[in-house]
């Protein structure tokens, strides 16, 4: 079976770039494979190499809490593309300040992710639910 | 004495290089007009006659090798998926292979897309799109257009290699194809020399005998590849060397021409500073572009366009010259030959334009994006600041009294501080215009060839 592939990069000027060597690793070991767009991506980025690759997914990582701003409109771009069903997941610390966490994720929902973490979440629990998503789909 | 004879078949000029192979030396050159609207062979049988006067007769030529781009050159149409992706990627191979990339297609193509390419004058087309295992509907349907449309020019099929049973069971035989690598096998990784190599050997094989050249490949051995094709392989082979010569190490190649300046760089182009991050596709290590609008005769116009009365100033000794009225004297009259002192310095800060525009839109950027965390800085091309050598070749550097001056004009100032020119490089000159000759015997004897570039470029 051919393996999935997941396009992995941190959006907009952020350049922390450990969190996503781990996932890097962690999605490798999991058995998918990984395109890695690396730091400072914008989400024409994003979105240009899901086309090229035929991904089935698109990890946004986002670690400086310009999160909110920078993730806008990627669902729709997405659309616009032809990436119609690809899943979205978006993680980190994706806003600023100690905000009511149900009510950051529910924004996140809205803006069409699929799956939204907060901070401290292992990488682990993203792959469970993204091996989980993939087989619903088949 | 034994020789080798190497024809370079040119859009105005048809030049022969005759190299002692036992000796290594240039024995002479010759040059004479190219004859492609009646018969080449007139042309190069001039030349080679005067060249034999010159030379009494003493040399037995034993391969006469030739490399052309009479007759408008080689002109590609590149198609990939995403732009800036496999798009670029193919681009970018096909200028490698000394092509002329005459449009760039992206996506899906379309019925009046189509209608578009196969009304073109296009020589070849370089099909890609999709990483190796990635997206494989777009490349298929495209082939599937192409088969539809019954385009009769060879196809190279450079794509998603997991559609190439497809693509072959669509074209059949009624499309010329010929498979090879994927440009872009993973994302951002671009893989352009197996693509380069088909496309020369299709050049070799099969356009050479569209242009109107089969007379002359009579009486010669083969016309081998594209001319800029072959000033890039002369270029690899003085910086990177053979098997058993030593390369002198990275540099780039600024040749001005009459139409086109073409900027060669032989370096990876790593970031030199630290802290700065990549972005953007990768760039080949032997990377070509080609000015369109750059040039000293044909395109003299479009090089006062590009520059400005200002830029064309700061170059200028005598601000007295009506700058259009010469723009467009040189550009009506391309066989116009400079002669006295203020014609000469106007022809110097044309050429010092095109080096400065060329090789800024060859050099990479750096880009500062204002973060949270501070000022971060990108860098999309090539980082060529601490390249060792700079390469001056065409008729205008090499004819120069000062080609120094107009190698210069090509390196960074600070009135540019984000472009990545070179900042210090050597200066070297192609003093006997050699070059394109150079890069043919590469292909019969590479290690002859880095010898003698090592002798015959000289530094100034």
């Amino acid at each position: 079976m051919e393996k999935k592939k997941v396009v992995l990069g941190v959006i907009g000027s952020d350049a922390h770039a450990v969190g996503n060597k781990i996932l890097d690793y962690s999605l490798t070991n999991a058995g998918y494979e990984v395109v890695n767009i690396g730091v400072l991506s914008p989400q024409e980025d994003f979105i240009n190499a899901a086309i090229e690759t035929n991904a089935d997914a698109i990890f946004v990582s986002s670690l400086y809490g310009h999160g909110e701003i920078d993730c806008k409109g990627l669902r729709e771009k997405c659309n616009e593309a032809g990436l119609n069903d690809i899943l979205l997941y978006v993680g980190g610390n994706i806003v600023v300040g100690k905000q009511d966490w149900d009510d950051v994720k529910k924004r996140f929902l809205d803006m069409g992710f699929d799956r939204v973490y907060p901070p401290g979440t292992a990488a682990e629990v993203g792959i469970k639910d993204l091996t989980e998503d993939l087989s619903k789909r088949g | 004495m034994d020789a080798y004879l190497f024809i370079d078949f040119g859009s105005t000029f048809t030049k022969l290089t005759l190299v002692d192979i036992e000796r290594e030396e240039i024995i002479a050159t010759e040059k004479a007009y190219t004859t492609v609207e009646t018969d080449v062979t007139i042309g190069y049988e001039n030349a080679l006659k005067k060249l034999k006067e010159k030379t009494n007769g003493e040399y037995n030529i034993i391969k006469k090798l030739a490399c052309s781009s009479a007759a408008g050159g080689l002109k590609i149409i590149a198609i990939g998926l995403v732009p800036e992706l496999t798009a670029e990627a193919a681009k970018r191979a096909a200028l490698g292979a000394g092509a002329k990339v005459i449009k760039t297609y992206s996506f899906k193509l379309n019925n009046s897309e189509l209608e578009e390419i196969k009304n073109s004058n296009a020589d070849m087309i370089l099909l890609a799109g999709g990483t190796d295992g990635g997206n494989s509907d777009t490349i298929i349907h495209n082939a599937e257009m192409i088969n539809k449309f019954n385009l009769s020019i060879p196809i190279v099929v450079a794509g998603n290699k997991s559609s190439n049973d497809e693509i072959i069971g669509i074209f059949g035989g009624n499309i010329e194809y010929h498979i090879t690598e994927n440009v872009m096998p993973n994302l951002n990784h671009i893989n352009v020399n197996p693509a380069r190599e088909t496309i020369r050997n299709i050049f070799m094989k099969e356009i050479v005998h569209a242009k109107g050249m089969e007379n002359v490949e009579n009486s010669i051995s083969g016309i081998l590849m594209p001319t800029p094709a072959s000033v890039l392989k002369a270029a690899e082979a003085l910086s990177m060397g053979s098997r058993d010569e030593e390369g002198i190490g990275d540099l780039a190649v600024l040749d001005i021409g009459g139409a086109t300046t073409d900027v060669h760089s032989i370096a990876d182009g790593e970031p030199t500073n630290p802290g700065v991050f990549l972005r953007g596709l990768e760039e080949p290590h032997s990377k070509r572009t080609v000015e369109g609008d750059l040039g000293m005769r044909y395109s003299a116009i479009s090089v006062f366009e590009a520059a400005g009365t200002r830029t064309m100033k700061k170059y200028l000794k005598y601000d007295d010259l009506d700058i259009e009225k010469e723009v467009h004297k040189r550009s009506t009259n391309p066989s116009f030959v400079a002669t006295d002192e203020k014609e000469i310095d106007f022809d110097e800060a044309m050429a010092k334009v095109c080096a400065d525009i060329s090789m800024k839109r060859h050099a990479g950027f750096l880009e500062t994006v204002y973060s949270p965390l501070g000022n971060i800085h990108t860098q999309e091309g090539k980082d060529l600041m601490k390249l060792p050598y700079l390469l001056g070749t065409g008729g205008v550097i090499v004819n120069s009294k000062n080609p120094k001056d107009i190698l210069s004009a090509a390196t960074f100032t600070m009135e540019d501080p984000t472009s990545l020119k070179p900042r210090e490089p050597k200066f070297l000159l192609d003093k006997e215009y050699i070059l394109s000759a150079m890069g043919l015997l590469t292909m019969v004897d590479i290690n002859m060839a880095v010898r003698m570039l090592k002798k015959y470029i000289v530094e100034i």
